[in-house]
């Protein structure tokens, strides 16, 4: 999956998680917490649809690398080579 | 049961919405089965039958405005007579009360009926005149979302979230009126979370994402067996005096995007270990974003746990959610200087403060509580 293709699986995820986040206002650099005001138990929820969806589990410790679609696109894609 | 009515879902509320009927005459329903839909200031929510029995009759339609006590289905257990068995199906009566300043009218038009919908979506769709009935939802379960709204309504700069409007409106008038009439003191203390964290790092390294715990879940916990042992924070003060609740139903206090707050609460908590607190939690959690909390979530709440979660403010005195008697804020872990057997290392910790009314509690029953909590989240693997 190219980035463009996981930055899209990313958002679709994200506003499952957050229904009344607006996919086409998310821009890269848009923080999870600080601008979209996803809290702990979100971001959680998140990891575990990205899991599901993906088969990348992403550990507790990576979780400031998703933390803006850019970062996640980059992160994920990388990931999903690695496997 | 007879004739089922319109709950009151909070001290505050009047009136309600039906939005959808989840049940048709001739089924069978058991108790705690929800049954309709209703739109209320603080959102859309499932109500539910208490009785067992036998759906006989619809007597509202969707869209209709209900006030508090209105009749709303006719349910009858075995055996029970209808009420009026020769009546043919009575017109459904109008709505008894009007309807709130700002209950949007539009809501009736859009037709609510039967879809499953996040809150912002049902206004959005209001506010668009869009019948959601005719969308095609992406969201959880097949709910319709803000996105679904938006793309079969071509779009629109309207003003948003005039639902969330109400809903702090609703917030407004609890908040002022729980300032006015309740004498809130505060006791705080800040306490070590370290272990706790440690622990959860090291399960949550070898757990699947699903089977991950926050330390919003291992600090629920504490405050729901704390709770326990504080009779004087647990219950509610009606009627000029103080009914201790039987068991602790904390309130979770989850904050919706756009300034929109409820509190749902988790009935009988203590019973429910960790990994039980955690599911119970994420749950309620998706279903407040998503717009389906059910009517005893939104009553049956014996003190209000609020957590600021993972960044924000180390304090949070709260403000009680009436009638209830006690809030816990619990803010934001903090790395810090800490003394530990003598010596100074660094440890995160958490500061705890408990809002109280003083009609009810004083000063040492509080201090009881911190303390239990603090005792609590220091073993967390007792928890």
């Amino acid at each position: 999956m190219t980035q463009t293709d996981m930055r899209a699986v990313f958002l679709e995820e994200l506003t499952r998680v957050a229904p009344d986040i607006d996919p086409a206002g998310v821009s890269d650099g848009d923080h999870l917490q600080d601008d979209l005001e996803l809290d702990s138990m979100d971001i959680l929820n998140l990891v575990a649809a990205l899991h599901q969806r993906l088969g990348i589990e992403i550990p507790e410790a990576d979780y400031p690398r998703i933390a803006t679609a850019g970062a996640a696109a980059a992160y994920l894609s990388a990931a999903a080579a690695a496997d | 049961m007879g004739l089922f009515t319109m709950p009151s879902l909070g001290s505050d509320m009047e009136s309600g919405t039906l939005a959808e009927w989840l049940v048709a005459p001739g089924d069978t329903v058991a108790r705690g089965d929800a049954v309709a839909v209703v739109e209320t200031q603080k959102g859309a929510i499932e109500i539910e039958c208490f009785e067992a029995g036998t759906v006989q009759e619809l007597k509202a339609q969707p869209g209709q405005v209900l006030a508090v006590g209105a009749p709303v289905a006719v349910i009858l257990a075995a055996g029970e007579a209808a009420p009026e068995p020769e009546a043919a199906p009575a017109p459904a009566p109008p709505p008894a009360a009007p309807a709130p300043a700002a209950a949007p009218s539009a809501v009736e038009r859009a037709g609510v009926g039967a879809v499953r919908a996040s809150p912002a979506a049902r206004l959005r769709a209001a506010e668009l005149g869009v019948d959601l009935g005719g969308l095609r939802g992406s969201g959880p379960g097949g709910a319709i979302v803000l996105a679904d709204v938006e793309a079969g309504g071509g779009g629109g700069t309207g003003k948003p979230a005039s639902r969330l409007d109400e809903m702090r409106k609703a917030i407004a008038a609890a908040m002022t009126r729980a300032k006015q009439t309740i004498p809130h003191f505060y006791l705080s203390q800040t306490m070590d979370v370290q272990d706790a964290i440690d622990l959860l790092a090291v399960r949550n390294s070898e757990a699947p994402p699903e089977e991950r715990i926050l330390l919003g879940a291992v600090l629920l916990r504490a405050a729901a067996l704390a709770a326990q042992k504080a009779e004087t924070l647990n219950g509610h003060y009606t009627d000029g005096a103080f009914q201790p609740a039987a068991q602790v139903n904390p309130g979770l206090a989850v904050a919706l995007r756009g300034g929109g707050l409820v509190a749902p609460a988790l009935e009988d908590a203590p019973s429910m270990p960790l990994r039980e607190t955690m599911a119970a939690m994420r749950d309620l959690v998706s279903r407040a974003r998503a717009g389906r909390l059910t009517g005893s979530e939104m009553t049956r709440g014996t003190l209000t746990v609020s957590s600021l979660g993972g960044t924000g403010g180390e304090v949070m005195a709260g403000v009680i959610f009436p009638p209830q008697v006690a809030l816990i804020g619990i803010g934001a872990p903090q790395l810090r200087p800490w003394v530990a057997g003598g010596r100074i290392v660094p440890r995160t910790v958490v500061t705890v403060t408990v809002a109280a009314d003083h009609r009810v509690s004083g000063g040492r029953q509080a201090a009881r509580f911190l303390s239990e909590f603090e005792t609590l989240v220091s073993q967390p693997e007792a928890l």
